[in-house]
């Protein structure tokens, strides 16, 4: 079975949807503080490192890598209502894309398999 | 089977990849997804030519400059290769120093033997008594002399030293390195260059290369500043576009008097100018408090990431 990451094209179609992805991300004012005063470029490396991930794509994410990368905000205040914002853009920007209702659904379980890491518990 | 040269060594590269055949010799780079995707493993070939499969997905900036992935690349041909932050350092003698501003000097270099530097990149200065600091480039490529610009920082621990100093004088430069380069592959793409205060000066080197390729595209320079005398190139600048019909100079100034046409707020007159750029490859330079939030507008006024090239500076802390 291909996975996602395959059918959407691999490593430049993630860069397009990195782009869709974060523009929502710091347009949502759910959660754009958090997202304040970052390395935008780092932060997109970060995010296509994710978004290869949860599309099924070559990676070595680790939950120890999540719990680090989200210790700080943690302590800010991140919570369940933030990663639900997160995974609801996820899904709007999969949307955009052309992708099938079964196909978000199985991103949206892969992504609520490090919620615990990133929510630090 | 090719040989791979790798910080003096010499390793046989049969069909494996280089980052295995390093592992194999006991040399380890950074690695994560093996498969050409996170890009931790990049490294820079120094002599001989990269693999260009190797180069898949890399931003054009680091292509040209030799730069791939450890782990896609196979090698056919000899290749001597870096690690992506081990740079050369060459010896400069200062050629000259001018006053282009009360707080800001421009400092002209002429390195020993060859230099290979595009015009936007930065080298970091090096003091013999160890003290390191990066400056950008305002020269265009290949430009035999260096130049620099440097805002003296009361109280700072290189820049007074480097505006001060005299004809003749040595220094250590370290790099070139950075990605705020002309791209020569885009020659119809309108450029947005913006910087504030030396921000100017990569932004420069970027615009004196695109009119050196003949850029078939408008080419718009935003200079914030606090004050006037802090255009300092604002005489050279005006000339430059009156002369080429491509390009246009918005000066932004903070505290230009009432009715002079260069006040204005440096953030809204770059949003301003990108908002009627369709298409634009953006370059912000200069420090991130400012640039930061303008990046964040560029890139939420529609501009894809990988057209938006931020080059901020830090300053050290005072000591």
């Amino acid at each position: 079975m291909t996975t996602l990451y395959e059918q959407l094209g691999g490593a430049p179609a993630v860069d397009a949807a990195v782009d869709i992805f974060y523009r929502k991300v710091l347009a949502d004012e759910r959660i754009e503080r958090f997202f304040d005063a970052v390395d935008m470029q780092a932060q997109a490396a970060k995010q296509k490192a994710f978004l290869t991930m949860v599309f099924g794509g070559p990676n070595h994410y680790t939950g120890v890598d999540m719990r680090r990368a989200h210790a700080r905000l943690v302590t800010q205040g991140l919570n369940d209502s933030h990663f639900d914002a997160v995974v609801e853009n996820l899904a709007a920007t999969l949307r955009e894309l052309g992708v099938g209702d079964a196909q978000i659904a199985e991103v949206a379980r892969i992504a609520e398999s490090v919620r615990g890491d990133v929510l630090g518990r | 089977m090719a040989t791979l040269t790798w910080q003096g060594r010499t390793i046989a590269c049969g069909d494996e990849s280089v980052l295995d055949a390093l592992a194999r010799e006991g040399v380890t780079v950074p690695s994560s997804c093996r498969a050409g995707a996170c890009q931790s493993c990049l490294v820079r070939a120094v002599a001989g030519t990269a693999p260009s499969s190797a180069q898949k997905g890399l931003r054009a900036s680091l292509v040209e400059q030799g730069f791939f992935l450890a782990c896609q690349a196979t090698l056919t041909d000899d290749l001597t290769a870096a690690p992506a932050d081990d740079l050369p350092v060459t010896r400069a003698t200062v050629l000259r120093v001018e006053r282009a501003a009360d707080d800001v000097a421009r400092v002209f270099l002429r390195t020993d033997g060859a230099f290979e530097a595009r015009g936007g990149q930065f080298v970091h200065v090096m003091r013999d008594d160890g003290l390191t600091r990066p400056y950008s480039l305002a020269n265009r490529s290949g430009d035999g002399s260096l130049e620099l610009h440097v805002r003296r920082v009361a109280g700072g621990a290189m820049s007074p030293w480097l505006c001060d100093l005299a004809a003749g004088a040595t220094l250590h430069l370290r790099g070139p390195s950075g990605e705020c380069v002309y791209r020569r592959d885009r020659p119809t793409q309108p450029l947005v260059l913006a910087g504030t205060g030396t921000g100017l000066a990569p932004l420069l080197g970027v615009l004196r290369d695109a009119l050196d390729a003949g850029h078939g595209a408008p080419i718009t320079l935003v200079h914030g500043a606090r004050t006037l005398a802090g255009l300092y190139e604002d005489d050279a600048l005006r000339a430059m576009a009156a002369r080429h019909p491509m390009v246009r100079y918005e000066p932004a100034v903070l505290d230009a008097p009432e009715g002079d046409p260069r006040r204005g707020d440096f953030r809204a007159r770059v949003a301003a100018v990108v908002k009627a750029t369709k298409g634009a490859r953006v370059h912000l330079c200069g420090p991130p408090e400012t640039l930061r939030p303008v990046q964040r507008d560029t890139f939420l006024a529609g501009v894809p990431l990988g057209d938006i090239a931020a080059d901020l500076f830090v300053t050290a802390p005072s000591r």
